[in-house]
């Protein structure tokens, strides 16, 4: 082990961090919203339940690469597209990956999402419209909160498996961490050291993030802890 | 509209055999890093039940790594680090040149590692759900251990398995392209080639993405027969539809 090219690949490596941090921040945010609008149509009507489940069939049953590409390269295939408005924006590859990211993401959440609203029970809801609540009310109070406790487990895998997969930007030269990591290779041809490093970043980053759901998982459940704890949360 | 046909098609211009040929290599590099990851998913499930100690710590740890890493780095690590290290090997019997490993091989390794430690965990739950008194009465019975796997718990534990490892496939088959990064003509890799001789990206990307679709959806049928028929002779029930 040459700890002194260690030394000074880390840093260059962690330079990337912030890069795969927005990436990931700005797909969850974006896909957790479109998967909101998704369980908004699945349960408006019949048709919109059915266009939901074409778009999660279609998002999860190709590879996140081929979507980034379709994105990417494919949009700039139609001249219409790129005498659009929209050209200076589709032209980026930082706007393509994270525009894939969101709609992948979207999928997969609003898969979570489901199971959590199933979760919630009958009575409650009906606890609520009794009590007078509004349609409004009743999500953001109710139905959301309960909704997102039971998916949290499953969303915090989501949000794992969706900082790995800003890996793949790297493919469409954005310089996150994965692609400074290839960069680096190129030049130096020390492949292993280098993509261990990267490794090990991605390690310490999913761990510390599947630590503070678990830690949010405890504290959301406190009919859970042991009846002396209660009183003192 | 007439000329995509032609393009995607069989005849002399077309590309439908390039794309069949990345077809059939997706799913030959998918089924053998799924078989690859059922192997070490029985290794790992078996240390996580039955191991010492140290041996419940060390699959356990496999498990932790191969969560936490990126696919694509996985890959990385083993097509250029297989390199580095095959090239090391060769400078040591005198030889200099360039040397290259197979992509097949090592996107193979790398996404039977990253399935592996899945499958243990599928595995893992199946055997848990045996409910202890089978086993006990296969132990009573003068079973070995390597009978009673065979004849008691493989087949229980499979059944309950079934969907979880469904579930692995159909991740197996989408990992798989990231093995064209490697220059492995899979799907991904023939319709890039596609795209870029032809000038028509979305098309063939699209057409890429059609074959995705249609080997998870034909494998989603394939394993809701066989949960289908691994439930018969339950009661309804126990079974899954």
């Amino acid at each position: 082990m040459d700890f002194a090219f260690i030394a000074q690949v880390f840093p260059k490596l962690l330079a990337g961090l912030p890069l795969t941090l927005l990436l990931a921040v700005l797909s969850l945010l974006g896909g957790g919203l479109i998967a909101l609008g998704l369980s908004g149509l699945r349960a408006s009507s019949w048709i919109g339940a059915r266009i939901a489940d074409f778009y999660v069939y279609i998002f999860r049953g190709t590879p996140l690469l081929i979507q980034i590409f379709l994105i990417y390269y494919g949009l700039a295939q139609f001249p219409a597209v790129r005498h659009s408005v929209f050209w200076p924006l589709l032209r980026e590859p930082y706007v393509c990956a994270v525009l894939a990211l969101m709609l992948n993401d979207a999928a997969y959440t609003s898969e979570i999402l489901r199971g959590g609203l199933r979760a919630v029970s009958s009575g409650a809801i009906e606890a609520a419209r009794v009590a007078g609540m509004t349609r409004l009310t009743m999500l953001r109070r109710i139905v959301l909160p309960l909704a997102f406790r039971q998916a949290l487990p499953a969303y915090g895998a989501e949000i794992t498996s969706m900082v790995k997969a800003t890996s793949l930007a790297s493919v469409v030269t954005l310089m996150e961490v994965t692609g400074i990591a290839r960069a680096e290779v190129s030049e130096t041809y020390r492949a292993i050291e280098i993509f261990l490093c990267a490794a090990v970043i991605y390690l310490v980053l999913v761990t510390v993030i599947a630590r503070a759901v678990d830690a949010l998982e405890q504290h959301l459940s406190p009919y859970r802890r042991p009846a002396g704890a209660r009183s003192v949360a | 509209m007439d000329e995509s046909l032609t393009l995607l098609g069989f005849g002399p211009e077309g590309w439908g055999k390039a794309l069949l040929n990345g077809g059939l290599m997706t799913l030959a590099v998918s089924a053998c890093a799924f078989a690859l990851g059922l192997g070490l998913g029985t290794l790992c499930a078996w240390a996580r039940i039955a191991g010492s100690m140290p041996i419940q710590r060390l699959a356990q740890g496999y498990g932790v790594l191969m969560r936490g890493i990126p696919d694509l780095l996985v890959i990385y690590l083993f097509y250029f680090g297989g390199r580095q290290i095959a090239s090391a090997v060769a400078k040591q019997f005198g030889y200099t040149g360039p040397v290259e490993i197979s992509g097949f091989a090592a996107g193979c390794l790398a996404i039977g590692l990253l399935s592996g430690a899945t499958q243990a965990e599928v595995l893992r739950g199946a055997f848990h759900a045996i409910a202890p008194g089978t086993l006990e009465a296969a132990r009573v019975t003068g079973m070995g251990r390597w009978t009673m796997f065979r004849r008691i718990i493989a087949p229980l534990a499979l059944r309950t398995a079934l969907p979880g490892l469904g579930n692995q496939w159909q991740s197996v088959i989408k990992e798989s392209a990231l093995v064209s990064v490697t220059g492995l003509v899979e799907t991904l890799r023939a319709v890039t080639v596609a795209a870029n001789s032809t000038e028509l990206p979305f098309l063939f990307f699209l057409a890429g993405g059609a074959i995705y679709l249609a080997i998870t959806t034909v494998s989603g049928f394939v394993f809701r027969i066989a949960e289908w028929r691994s439930m018969r002779g339950q009661p309804a029930a126990a079974g899954r539809g």
